[in-house]
This record gives C-alpha cells, structure tokens and sequence, in this order.
C-alpha cells in the first residue's frame, strides 16, 4: 500500500519529525513504513513530499489509508488529529427520500445512500488528480476516482450508482439461488442465498460489499448518481468473496471489519468531491442502522482496565518509572477511546468503532505497549525454580547420531512425501499409508510410510552428478495408519554406495554390506539387550521386502524384534532410479529399538595371566556359515576361549586343493584364565575339543 | 667479508632501490644454492647474518645511514622485508637438511597429504537447530516436541485462530485426505508451525513451563529459492506468575548474544499474531557489518529474525479447560519462534534453501 506523507500531515499539520523520522517512528510502532521515496517538487518549487510504501499487519485494517496513519502519528507525537470536513453544500430538502430496505439485517448492519443530481461525469481535477498521480494510481471520471479517494482518504468502501438506471428504491437482500449478475469486471456470476445482494426492486445490481453491478455503472451519460456506504457482515463477505474468488480492496475491508460510524462521513466525502464538477443534493442522507449490528461494533459495552495489570503484563520500562495511569489515558485517548476512571487506578473504556481488532483488556495493554514504543522497554530475565527435563528420547537420538557421524555417514533430510507408488513399495505394512488431500505434486501424494524413498532420491541424486562416494543417514518421522488416525514413528535411513575394500574375509563387492551391517550392530551396541541376531529370507517367501535384492540382504533381530532391514538395493528400484553403480539402504524402526534403555558400560577386572592364540585352517562346504561354526565353538562353553573370530575365508576352485562348493576358513581363538598361566596340556586339551567340533560340523582339517 | 660486495646506491627511488634489493636478493640465492654442505650452509648464515660483520649489518650502516630522511623509511621497509627473506631462506636450508642428506633408509615422506578416516558431517539444519536449542537449555528450558500431523484444534483454534479467521489465510496448509465429514476441530494436518506443542504441553504440565521446542513444519508454499514447503522452526514457551514483556525481550536479548556474541544488539517492533498479545518482531543488528550497513542486511544494519509476544490469554482460556492452573489473570507467559533454514541461510551463506534437502554430497562436505 502506499501512502503520502504530504496527506498525513493534511490531518496531522503540527507534526515537526520530517519525513524520514516519521516513517520511523511509525515502523517502531508497528505501523511499518519499508520504504520512503522522495516524490521531489511541484512546478511551482513547492516539495511533494514522500511516498511511504507500507506493509501493515492483517488485523490493522483502520490503519491501511490516509486517515488511519495520520492518527498513530497523532497519537505518537500527541498532537491533534484534525476531523475529516464532511460537510455539504446547503441543499433543499426533498419530499420523498431515496427508499432503502434492509431485508438480511444479520448480514448487513448499515446503508447509507444519497441522491445527487445533475452531476457532470468527467476527468478529476485539482488535489485528486494531483494526488492519483503521484500514486500512480490510474484515473478514470471523477464519480470513480471520488470513491477511490475516499477509500485511499480514510478506508471506507463506497459505491456509485447511475440512479437512472435503477428500477425503485434499494434492496439489501440474499441473493436467490441461481440469480445472475453481471459485475464491474464484465463477468457474470450465479449467486446462492448465502451470496448478499444489493438490489433495486427487480434485480441485484451489485454483490455486496466486494463489487458493483455493470448495469447500474456510471458512464460518461450519467446525470443523476445514488452514492452508497454500507456496512456488511465480515464473514458474509469472507465466505462470498472466497466463494466467488473475488478479493478486491472493498471485500478486504469489510471481511476484516469496517468502521460502523464511517459509512455517513464517506458517503459525505464522496457527494462533496463529485459536487466539485457540478451538480445538487437531493433530500437528506437515508440511513438505516440495524441497532444490534451497532451494539457488536460502534457501540460495544465499555470494557475495564486496570493500570495494574498494564505493568503486571509489559514488567519494567528502561526508565524505571513504568507506565504511569496518566500516560495510559493519554495514549489510548488519542487512539479514539473514551476512559471513563471506574475506581481506583481503574477505567470504564469505550472503544472506537474502527477498532474491533480491540476487544479486551489486553489489546488495550498492547496498545499501551505499542505507543510507548517496545525498545523503551527494559530487558529483564525471568526468576525460575524448575529444572530442565531430557525427553525420555533425547538420549538415545544423541547417541544415535553421534555414533553415525563418528562411523563416517552424514546427516541429510529429505521430503516428508512420496508418491503412492513409492508407499506400495517401501511401506512396511501394506495398505496402512495415509493420502494428502491437496497435495504439493503429483510425487508427493503420500505421508512417507518409511525414510527410504527420500533416502534413494538423494543416492540418485548424488550419483546423477557424478558424486560416487555417498554415505548417508537420515534421522526422520515415517507415518502409518489411516486418514482416520495417523501414527507417526521415529525412523532412520542409511544409504551408501562407492568405493569400499574387500577384506580376507570377503571380496570387494560385498564390502557395503558388511560396512552397513557393521554400523547397524554399532548402533545396537549402543542399547542393552539380550539377543541380537541377523537372519534373512528366500526371495519366494514372501517375507522379503521388495526393494532389497534376494541373497543380498538381511534383517537385524534384536530381543525378538526386527529392529532393521538393510541390504543392496533390488535390481527393480535401481533400474527405475537409473542407479548406475550398486546401492546399499536400509532402514532402522529406532521405536522398536527405542523400547530398550541405553547400555550402561560395566567394567570387569583384566586378566593378569597371558593370552594365548590358537589358529586352525579347516576346509567347511559353503552351506556352513559362519554363525554356524561360532555357535559350534560356544556350545563347547569353553571358560577360558575368550574370544573366536574369522581370519581368513576364501573360497575354492575345481582342481585347487580348496574344492569347489567349499572355501577355506582360518579361524582365530584367544584363550586366557582370569586365574592362571594355561598349561601346555590345557592348551592341547581345549585345541582339540575345538578341532572335534570342527569336525563334527562338517570341517576338514587343512593339511 | 670485504665491502666491496655491498653495491652502492645510486639513488634513493622506488626503482633504483627495487632494483639493488632485486640484485642483492639473486645474489643471496646464487651462494645458497651453492653452499651444498652443512659447513657451506653455516658459512652463508654467517656471512649474511652475521651479527657483527654481516652483509645485512654492513648494508643496514652504510645505506641506512646515508639515506636522506624522506627516502628512510622506503628504505627501511624493504631492507626488512629482504632481512625476512634471508632468515626463512636459510631456516628452510637448515630443516631440509636435518631431514634430507643423512636421512635414514626408512625415512618417511612426510610432505604427502596425511591419512584421514571420513568422518559424518552434520546437516547444517540439524545442528543450528541443536545449537539454538542448547542456548536455551542452558536458560532452564527443557526440549518439548509434538506431532507433525496436527488437528485444526492444536494448529489452529486452540492457538486463537477461528474458523474462518483471515489470519488462516497467512498460513497455507496442507491437509490430510478424507478429513471433510470430520468436524473442523479434529480434521488433520500438517502442521503449519511448531506452537500446538505449546498447548500440548501445557496440557500435560501445571505451570511453570518452559520449554523450546524445535521441529519440522510444512506449508503449501511454491518452492523458491528462499521458500519450501518443508522448513524447521524453533519455538519456546515461558510460563509462570509475572512473566512480563521485559522478561520476553530480556531472555531474547540474552539468547541472541549467546548465539550470535555478545556485541549483537536486539530491537523489536509491534507485529501481529493471532496467538500472542503484544505480539512482536525482532530484529538483531546485523552481524557482518555490525551494524553498519551491508549488503547482507539490505544496508539497513539490521536483520529480522523471529517472532514472538506474550501468551494471549485465550490461549490460556483453551489450555484452562484441561490444566485449571493456567488462569490468565493469575499467570503470563511469553512464547517466540524461529525459522531454523533463514537462520543456516545466513550464517553458512546457503543461497538456496532446496540444498538443504538435496543430500548432495559436494553441499555437506562444505560443513565438514
């Protein structure tokens, strides 16, 4: 919106702050000036002013015009606001006013119209020209330019209407359900009951309070003009105007709430300026005032203000003096309110009919606030007797996060949306994702069942770039359930793809894996439990998920609970995301994982005997695993083994002393007493028992 | 060493005394490039920065002195950046040495690039988000989170937004599937900010509270480059009896200098939300220019960064219904709010906000 300080200062003449100190203090008061523009002079050498670009918050409609600015500035430099000069020429009075009948009272409050008669329809001259230009503001003839000045003057919407052209006196009625009126704009719009009409006797000749009717418009033809200020109900209108998509500078102002007591001084303001080119008044202004719409706005019961509770809420002024009870009066008088003292430091306070933003005692302590300026309010801290609370999860995510940066990957976050597609695929339970209504595209139609969608568009992403060393998490909430009750859950995604070196355990290709696989048993390390174990499933049963490639895949159990899925991204999905090199995700239900407390480290005294290494070579076929040969190991419940891991695995070939369909294993056993140095015999003995089980489970010792 | 090998000055210019420097310093570098031993180095050292008969004593007496006083200290500049030159000159001499000729069979290369394990880096988001909030923990805040799908109820009418209120239309929501046959309060939502953890837990929880909630939020914003429709909020929340609107900007005047340091200036401005009452904006000077005026901060020496006012108590007339000890006219409260991605925007420099949300590589490793 923009506004003149040359017409400010037309109602406020004894401001002495210049134009830049002005649109200061406004802005500090909330009333912000975000750009002054100097408007340079007039041919006579005389200044323009400058031209103040506003930004006003939605609740302060009384203060988006001319009229409204100037009295804040009144109010800040406490200096008179002069009255707006509605008065009109002397006129005759008639002997048969303009009727007018108000038949939806609840929906319109108030009308105002009068007759003017033999009026000269032309260009504007004079201050309004002068001013629509330095606006910019486009003129059209002076009927219309008069009731866009006085929406710019002082914010109340107005209309004109050729009163040749209307067949009886006006109707403010519903509209009929499917009646048709043609608008300003030229388009043609069918009403409903809930739509509020202006109307003559036989048809609507404007929708009320958003825009007039074409076919009572004025043209240059015009002689005679009916001019109209009303008011209507703010959520007719809203609903009206959302209902029509018609958002114009009239609907704006009524669905916020026009000033009651405005409608006769606009309707005066209007008559004067067309009266200007020509032409008389006839009769009397008709208006007709509905008693309970007034009560709701211009005339609203006092409300009460305790000075009190003016400090209790806005605490200490940088002066120290705070808010004396006459400073209080002095402010909230000059923004129209009436005080009347009700008691002791006490007042009964009539509000001003342009401000039902205010309502209650703490709009009127806001506004003590508002004048006396926030900076001049000191900076306090509060006391507090509290402590501060972790969430019972606020560990364990910490620690969660912590331990994936410290293991190399890096934190991403991604949509919390995925097509429907995607949920069919990723979901872990299917048909339990919930739609958007209106969603923001068409790939983002879904609440996210699970992070890994997110998780394989950043992977793709990366690689798409020719980024091929990628290592990320993601720490996220997936959504479950039904457009009835949506469940939410905290989940984590993990996605890694590029270079990652075999070891002599496994070949390079399968390093990811074992790299995921290893950052999954570190983050559930993390957590007490009793059983932690990793299984996976034929690609026929069924109980694969879909977007894991068979026999490249696992699932991660822990206390019975499948706390991850995680493996090489299923061919199908890699395809589709064009994924050029090979993807490993998988995805932690951290609310499962959650149910455990995190792990509380014991220590245990260290051994003060020597630790003594075995190593044995055997040649296993490769339906043995390695859980298989561990779990063969601790079924001996060997006290003193203390430790067995794989050195070495690799595989055979036909015609290699390693025979096809079996590979070699080098296995590593630490033995060591918390008692004693082990004895040769001892060692011999526990050797032995090892190699038998060894045996027993299909081995064959290598020579 | 004789005299005669310091040249003599023919003039005290610019170019005459570029060009004896210039020579001076070739001369340097032929004799130390042929000073091939240790005994060699030590005899150059000693030659040039020989305290008594030094070439640079000898040359600091004889110029210097007969140098006339305007061309002194032109002079003096460069015979000290010369000096400079000579004694890194020779201390490089003297370490490639102790390293280079004697040097051990294993010796180690130790100019290739050191080994490092990568390490995770964290999102930029994530830990602005973390470092705002550990600024108020450390003021007695505890960390209060909620749901991301809301009811109307928390996003909106317990926050005193009416049905049908235009302070709705400020903020585009995205809305759950099948929520029309459902009552307005119990439709589901994204939520559009994180205040309705603000009633949430003031249901759960008698005052005082305090508590800053950080979290992810959706609005059916077009995406831009400053604008997406996910964005991450920081929102707090202060209840007790006389909490006032000095005690509001003092705890933001104080939580601002511990994030940003302690010469940030704060000021605020009346501004409007429909669930705080004052309700304010504030402004922080900036903090590249400090105040001056720069192009980050528009020239105006100040940078808007949350929002905030005093608890409306209509929001504590809904919270009262469920938790009786919130009665608005025995206690107050003060509530603000951040945009975490404008807050990483500027720190970090970030000039599109869809980065954030890429989890490309190239853009984290800057945060490395």
């Amino acid at each position: 919106m923009k506004i003149l300080s040359q017409w400010i200062r037309e109602y406020v003449p004894s401001i002495a702050a210049d134009d830049r100190q002005l649109a200061d203090d406004l802005t500090l008061r909330g009333i912000a000036v975000d750009g002054v523009f100097d408007l340079g002079a007039d041919a006579d050498g005389k200044s323009n002013g400058s031209l103040f670009e506003m930004d006003i918050t939605t609740n302060r409609v009384d203060a988006m015009n001319h009229y409204g600015i100037a009295r804040e500035a009144a109010t800040i430099y406490n200096v008179p606001l002069l009255p707006l000069d509605a008065a009109l020429p002397e006129f005759a009075k008639s002997s048969k006013p303009c009727p007018v009948r108000i038949e939806a009272p609840e929906l319109c409050g108030r009308f105002t119209a009068r007759v003017l008669r033999g009026v000269h329809v032309g260009a504007s001259s004079g201050v309004v020209a002068e001013r629509f230009r330095l606006l910019e503001q486009k003129q059209i003839f002076n009927t219309v330019d008069a009731t866009n000045f006085v929406w710019m003057a002082m914010g109340h919407p107005t209309h004109a209407f050729d009163l040749d052209k209307l067949e009886g006196g006006i109707v403010v009625r519903r509209a009929r359900k499917g009646e048709k009126i043609k608008l300003l704009d030229g388009t043609e719009r069918t009403l409903e009951p809930d739509d509020l009409v202006v109307a003559d006797e036989v048809k609507a000749v404007g929708l009320a309070g958003i825009m007039g009717g074409w076919d009572t418009m004025i043209t240059p033809a015009t002689r005679n003009v009916l001019v109209e200020a009303a008011w209507f109900d703010p959520a007719t209108i809203r609903r009206s105007s959302r209902r029509h998509g018609l958002h114009t500078d009239a609907s704006h102002r009524f669905e916020r709430g026009a000033d009651f007591n405005a409608a006769p001084v606009a309707n005066a303001l209007v008559c004067k300026l067309i009266l200007e080119s020509g032409g008389s008044v006839e009769g009397e202004l008709v208006d007709v005032v509905i008693p309970e719409a007034a009560a709701r706005t211009a005339d609203r019961t006092a409300i009460s203000l305790a000075v009190s509770e003016v400090a209790r809420h806005l605490g200490a002024t940088e002066d120290g003096k705070g808010i004396p009870a006459a400073t209080v009066v002095q402010y909230l008088t000059a923004l129209g309110c009436d005080l009347k003292a009700s008691g002791e430091q006490a007042y009964a306070v009539k509000l001003p009919s342009w401000r039902l933003d205010i309502e209650r005692e703490i709009d009127l302590i806001e506004e003590v606030a508002r004048v006396h300026g926030y900076n001049k309010f000191a900076n306090t801290l509060p006391a507090f007797a509290g402590t501060v609370v972790d969430l019972p999860q606020e560990q364990k995510e910490a620690t969660l996060r912590r331990t994936l940066l410290a293991l190399g990957l890096s934190e991403a976050v991604s949509s919390t949306f995925c097509s429907a597609a995607e949920a069919d695929v990723f979901a872990p339970q299917p048909g339990s994702s919930v739609a958007m209504g209106n969603p923001l595209n068409e790939e983002a139609g879904m609440l996210r069942p699970s992070l890994l969608p997110g998780m394989l568009t950043m992977m793709a992403h990366n690689l798409h770039r020719d980024v091929q060393d990628v290592r990320l998490f993601e720490m996220g909430t997936v959504f479950s359930g039904s457009t009835e009750r949506v469940d939410e859950n905290p989940a984590l995604s993990l996605g890694a793809t590029g270079a990652a070196e075999g070891t002599s355990l496994y070949p390079e290709k399968d390093a990811l894996f074992f790299e995921m696989k290893g950052a999954i048993e570190e983050l559930c390390g993390k957590f007490s439990r009793r059983s932690l174990y990793f299984d996976t499933f034929a690609a026929d049963s069924g109980l694969l998920p879909a977007w894991l490639q068979p026999g490249r895949c696992a699932r991660a159990v822990m206390d019975g609970a499948t706390v991850a899925w995680f493996g090489q991204v299923s061919s199908a999905q890699a395809q589709q995301r064009k994924l050029k090199q090979a993807v490993y995700v998988g995805e932690v239900y951290l609310h499962r994982l959650y149910k455990q407390a995190l792990r509380q480290p014991i220590s245990r005294e260290l051994s003060r005997f020597p630790a003594v290494e075995r190593d044995f070579s055997f040649i296993f076929p490769n339906a043995i695993s390695w859980q298989q040969v561990a779990a063969a190991l601790d079924n001996l419940a060997l006290a003193e083994m203390v430790s067995r891991e794989p050195r070495e695995i690799f595989p055979g070939a036909a015609g290699k002393p390693v025979p096809e369909g079996h590979s070699s294993l080098l296995l590593r056993a630490v033995f060591q007493s918390q008692e004693r140095t082990l004895r040769e015999e001892e060692m011999q003995a526990m050797s032995a028992r090892v190699m038998e089980a060894l045996r027993d489970l299909g081995g064959q010792l290598r020579a | 060493m004789a005299n005669e090998t310091i040249p003599r000055l023919e003039s005290y210019d610019d170019v005459a005394l570029t060009k004896a420097f210039g020579e001076l310093k070739l001369q340097f570098n032929q004799e130390a490039m042929l000073s091939g031993s240790p005994e060699g180095r030590e005899s150059l050292r000693v030659d040039w920065l020989g305290r008594k008969q030094g070439r640079l004593t000898q040359i600091s007496s004889i110029w210097l002195k007969t140098a006339p006083d305007s061309a002194k200290r032109s002079l003096g500049q460069r015979f000290n950046e010369f000096k400079a030159y000579i004694e890194q000159s020779i201390a490089q001499e003297l370490s490639v040495e102790s390293a280079g000729s004697g040097r051990p069979l294993d010796a180690i290369d130790i100019s290739l690039p050191g080994t490092r394990s990568r390490i995770g880096i964290e999102h930029p988001l994530i830990k602005t988000m973390n470092e705002i909030v550990a600024v108020f923990k450390s003021m007695g805040y505890s960390v209060g989170v909620g749901p991301e799908v809301e009811t109307d109820y928390y996003n909106f009418e317990s926050l005193n937004f009416p049905p049908n209120h235009p302070a709705r239309d400020t903020q585009d929501t995205l809305v759950v599937a099948g929520q029309e046959r459902k009552a307005l309060r119990d439709r589901l939502l994204m939520r559009t900010h994180t205040s309705p953890v603000q009633i949430r837990t003031m249901e759960q929880q008698a005052p005082p509270v305090r508590i800053v909630i950080p979290g992810k939020v959706h609005r059916n914003d077009a995406a831009d480059a400053t604008h997406s429709p996910i964005f991450h909020q920081v929102e707090g929340l202060c209840v007790d009896t006389n909490i006032t609107f000095s005690d509001l900007k003092g705890t933001l005047d104080h939580a601002m200098k511990a994030f940003f340091g302690s010469s940030v200036k704060t000021r605020f401005f009346p501004s409007f939300f429909p669930f705080t009452e004052p309700s304010a904006d504030v402004q922080i000077s900036c903090i590249f220019c400090g105040g001056k005026g720069c192009r980050k901060c528009k020239h105006s020496g100040w940078i808007e960064l949350l929002g905030c006012g005093m608890v409306d108590p209509a929001v504590f007339g809904a919270v009262q219904q469920k938790q009786p000890g919130y009665d608005p006219k025995k206690i107050s409260g003060f509530a603000f709010g951040m945009g975490v991605e404008r807050i990483a925007m500027m720190k970090y420099g970030v000039s599109d906000i869809g980065q954030f949300y890429s989890g490309d590589m190239r853009f984290l490793e800057q945060f490395a």
